[in-house]
């Protein structure tokens, strides 16, 4: 029962407006895709819903309430893109998982709660001592994962939590995004500049541009009859695969 | 810890920890062993020269001086420890305020800071003595409190930096309270720096205690520190210079025990490299000599590159990594050639090597390795060859700029070097290779710094910086990883067009595999530094039997995948290229493996390094609950 809504979200650095009027729902249950290039605002809209960025202007709200923004329980987690600088390198993979859990626990409560979380994301329970120093990127990211689990979120945003992984770990991670979505009943916002990522694990697709909402709708519909010319071009842009190589080269410098 | 201990290990380190231990030694027990020798009065021998009974002499109520030197230790080490521990809390939490307290307070603490860090010292140090009036305490207290700003400014730095890291976001946004964050993340993430600098800042801060006390300002009769015994024996230094110059010897070997200490752990960490097979790419060259130059009379014209049993080592620790372990392909007048695989498969390293950009420690070493038909292993110097037939393309194109010089002139600057151009013709030229790629207005372009332009025009001009020769070779390593799709595509178009137009052959290096199906005919996969399979581009979908590139080329997800059907991932991890196996380097993440496949390599052959080429693969059945490892 979590539907995450922004209503004419802006946030502003200064005089510069980064997100301009934009409002977005994320239904109970189901992964929006949020596509767009770097500067056109997505990181920007989920760095506001988590309180890591000013919102200068509109509401976020979550069921209908204002959503809690400060404070130690948050129902909004996020993902960060980069595992190599999102887990503290000096911390234990327990210790980082742990920290997030809002209750204080005692110890071996705690220890059976970090052992449960890593055996959601498929990592061995046994990995709770050891730094992230010693993990693969692919590890790294499901370590993140369980921690914003940790926090027993209601909505995840997951940003650009693919791009900086080997395509072969990719698939791995978005495997276990839509599994989350399917057994935890998660809402997730799914950030990404990767269309065929994006239509691989979302149900509905928005796409920013220039720091505002220039389409939203179901997934097939945007993907198969995009309604702006910057939705066109973007799925334009898209690599064809492996499969069906583009063979007319298209031109289109700015 | 590993690194303190190597810093002991140095010269510096074993001079410095020595000094500091015995420092250390005397400031704990001196004063119970030697307590009453340094106490007692010889009143025969009153303000003595030195002798077998008083080595360095004795003060004007006749009481040794060596010994007093020897139990002044404790005072004067605790006197300085103390304050330079006040000067670091109290500049760790000044530093600490903006992350702790928010913009409206943090910002005018730090400016208050840079200007108390602008004042001299040694000004503040006087004018706090005399506020919290003489005596040891009030020492300590301004010693301390004017070497804070110091360390709040050192602090801050450090801790912004890390403060800008996505874990201390990740923590913020799951709720963690400022003053954890601050106790967990921020601070033993610069524990390091902040103590050795507060190692160093000691030996300061105990010639600064020795100045006070010396003034009279410092400790006070009958407590006596080293300063203390200095003015003392101030008075009679010409007849009597030990009294004085004794306890000048202590606080400079006391000082040096810290400065040389802080001093070696700084440089261990300073010199501290990570990954040691990782290359970094400045333009000085080292080279192994290769065995014997194959001649060169049969060369192919049409051959752009040759490169036969190519080898890149890197000394690690007492042994020898192969990232690369002999890599052999060719590349045609205007071919494109893909280069695919996982970070660690050895696939940048590989092109490094061919544009001859490896530099020392790593060795290459090849059964030959050619441009345009010459030998780079010949002994000779190709920089020339190099500078104007081959181009390369890094990845980010931020750094592969000097961002204080405009565009043009980095552009015309390799048009000088290599053609000997003048001035004006290297920038006529740099103006039209920037129209070349595409750049509109390039007059005025040229005459911008890189952060002026785009991510992708930054790669459009580095592309033109190749094109300022007559290249017939780009190596393009992940030219368009850090770019988003509308701007890759506009790179990918360029780089073919380029191809077409001017006949250039073109490596692509990737870990997507649908990028290089894109542009390139022919295409490379590279796993454990080793060519598994070489066909062309048009098979990959259809026709690729290596289990592995199959394997690669469904874990992609594109515009068609299933949607209903989990993505194929790769079970297991890549081969960590310091323990490369027996056998098939994929055999260990390979379905089809046999026993064959894990004891003898296969080797390329008809385009694949496999025992089991082509066999189907086994469905893949749902997955169970233990460790995917990805």
């Amino acid at each position: 029962m979590s539907r995450l809504d922004l209503q004419e979200l802006t946030v502003r650095y200064r005089h510069t407006t980064a997100v301009d009027r934009v409002s977005l729902t994320v239904p109970d249950g189901e992964i929006v895709g949020l596509v767009g290039e770097s500067g056109s605002g997505k990181s920007s809209i989920a760095r506001a819903i988590v309180g890591l960025a000013p919102v200068s202007g509109g509401r976020i709200e979550l069921d209908g309430r204002e959503l809690a923004r400060r404070g130690r329980r948050r129902p909004v987690q996020m993902v960060f893109q980069d595992p190599y600088s999102s887990l503290d390198p000096r911390m234990t993979v327990g210790e980082s998982i742990a920290e997030a859990i809002p209750e204080r626990l005692d110890r071996t409560v705690r220890r059976r709660e970090v052992e449960r979380l890593l055996h959601r994301v498929h990592l061995d329970p046994a990995r709770a001592g050891q730094r992230p120093g010693q993990l693969s990127g692919g590890q790294r990211q499901r370590v993140a994962l369980a921690r914003a689990l940790a926090g027993r979120p209601e909505v995840l945003i997951a940003d650009e939590i693919t791009s900086a992984l080997d395509v072969s770990v990719q698939g791995a991670i978005l495997n276990l995004i839509r599994e989350m979505q399917r057994e935890l009943g998660l809402s997730i916002l799914f950030i990404s500049h990767n269309l065929a990522v994006v239509r691989y694990v979302a149900s509905r697709i928005a796409v920013m541009y220039q720091g505002r909402l220039v389409e939203d709708g179901p997934a097939a519909e945007v993907l198969g009859d995009p309604s702006h010319e910057y939705t066109r071009r973007l799925l334009a842009a898209v690599p064809a695969g492996v499969a069906g190589r583009s063979t007319h080269p298209r031109k289109e410098f700015r | 810890m590993q690194r303190w201990s190597r810093a002991a290990r140095t010269p510096l380190g074993i001079v410095g920890f020595g000094l500091l231990a015995v420092t250390l030694f005397l400031a704990v027990f001196a004063p119970l062993i030697w307590h009453r020798q340094a106490g007692d009065y010889d009143t025969d021998n009153l303000l003595a020269g030195a002798s077998g009974e008083h080595w360095f002499g004795t003060d004007n109520l006749g009481r040794d001086i060596f010994y007093r030197v020897l139990v002044a230790t404790r005072l004067s080490i605790t006197l300085a420890v103390s304050a330079t521990l006040i000067a670091v809390v109290v500049g760790v939490v000044l530093g600490a305020a903006p992350t702790l307290l928010g913009r409206w307070i943090g910002r005018p603490l730090i400016g208050l800071v840079n200007i108390l860090v602008a004042f001299p010292g040694l000004l503040l140090v006087l004018f706090f003595a005399i506020v919290f009036g003489v005596g040891a305490k009030g020492a300590v207290l301004a010693v301390g409190l004017a070497g804070a700003p110091t360390f709040a400014r050192l602090g801050h730095t450090l801790m912004a930096a890390v403060a800008g890291r996505d874990f201390v976001a990740a923590a913020r946004a799951s709720g963690v309270r400022p003053g954890r964050i601050l106790v967990r993340h921020l601070l033993p993430n610069i524990a390091e720096p902040l103590i050795v600098n507060a190692t160093i800042g000691a030996g300061g801060v105990l010639l600064s205690f020795a100045g006070l006390s010396f003034l009279g300002l410092g400790v006070q009769s009958p407590d006596y520190d080293w300063g203390r015994m200095m003015q003392d024996g101030l008075g009679g230094i010409y007849v009597h210079p030990l009294a004085a110059l004794a306890p000048g010897a202590a606080v400079i070997i006391a000082g040096l025990a810290f400065n040389l200490s802080g001093e070696a752990v700084a440089r261990a960490l300073g010199v501290q490299v990570d990954v040691a097979w990782r290359a970094v790419v400045t333009p000085t060259r080292h080279r192994a000599r290769a065995a014997a130059p194959p001649p060169a009379d049969d060369v192919d014209p049409d051959l752009v590159l040759d490169v036969a049993n190519l080898r890149v080592a890197f000394p690690h620790g007492g042994d020898v990594i192969r990232p690369v372990r002999g890599v052999t392909f060719q590349v045609r007048r205007g071919e494109a050639v893909g280069i695919v695989g996982e970070s660690g498969s050895g696939k940048s390293l590989t092109a490094l090597a061919v544009a001859d950009l490896l530099e020392f420690p790593a060795q290459v070493d090849a059964d030959r390795l050619a441009v345009l038909g010459t030998d780079l292993h010949d002994g000779t110097d190709h920089r020339h060859l190099l500078g104007t037939s081959v181009a390369m393309v890094f990845q980010d194109p931020m750094t592969s700029f000097n961002p204080a010089h405009r565009v043009g002139a980095q552009l015309a600057e390799a048009a000088r070097a290599h053609q000997g151009a003048t001035r004006k013709q290297a920038w006529r030229r740099a103006v039209d290779r920037l129209s070349a790629v595409h750049i509109h207005d390039p007059h005025r372009r040229a005459r911008q710094y890189p952060f002026e332009f785009s991510g992708g025009m930054r790669q459009r001009a580095m592309i033109g910086m190749g094109l300022m020769g007559a290249p017939k070779l780009i190596v393009a390593d992940e030219p368009t990883t850090a770019l988003d799709v509308t701007v890759q595509r506009q790179v990918l178009d360029m780089l073919r067009e380029v191809r077409t137009t001017d006949d250039v052959a073109l490596i692509l290096i990737s870990h997507d595999v649908s990028v290089v199906a894109e542009v390139c005919d022919r295409v490379m996969v590279m796993y454990a530094g080793r060519v598994v399979e070489d066909l062309p581009a048009a098979d990959l979908a259809v026709a690729a039997r290596h289990p592995y590139t199959r394997a690669l080329v469904a874990a992609v997800p594109d515009m068609h995948s299933d949607l209903d059907a989990p993505l194929a991932t790769i079970f297991g991890q890549p081969v960590d290229p310091a323990h490369v196996p027996d056998g098939c380097a994929y055999a260990a993440r390979c379905p089809l493996a046999d026993r064959r496949c894990r004891t003898q390599e296969p080797t390329l052959t008809s385009g694949v390094a496999c025992w089991h080429p082509g066999e189907s693969l086994p469905v893949p059945h749902a997955r169970d609950a233990r460790e995917v490892d990805a």
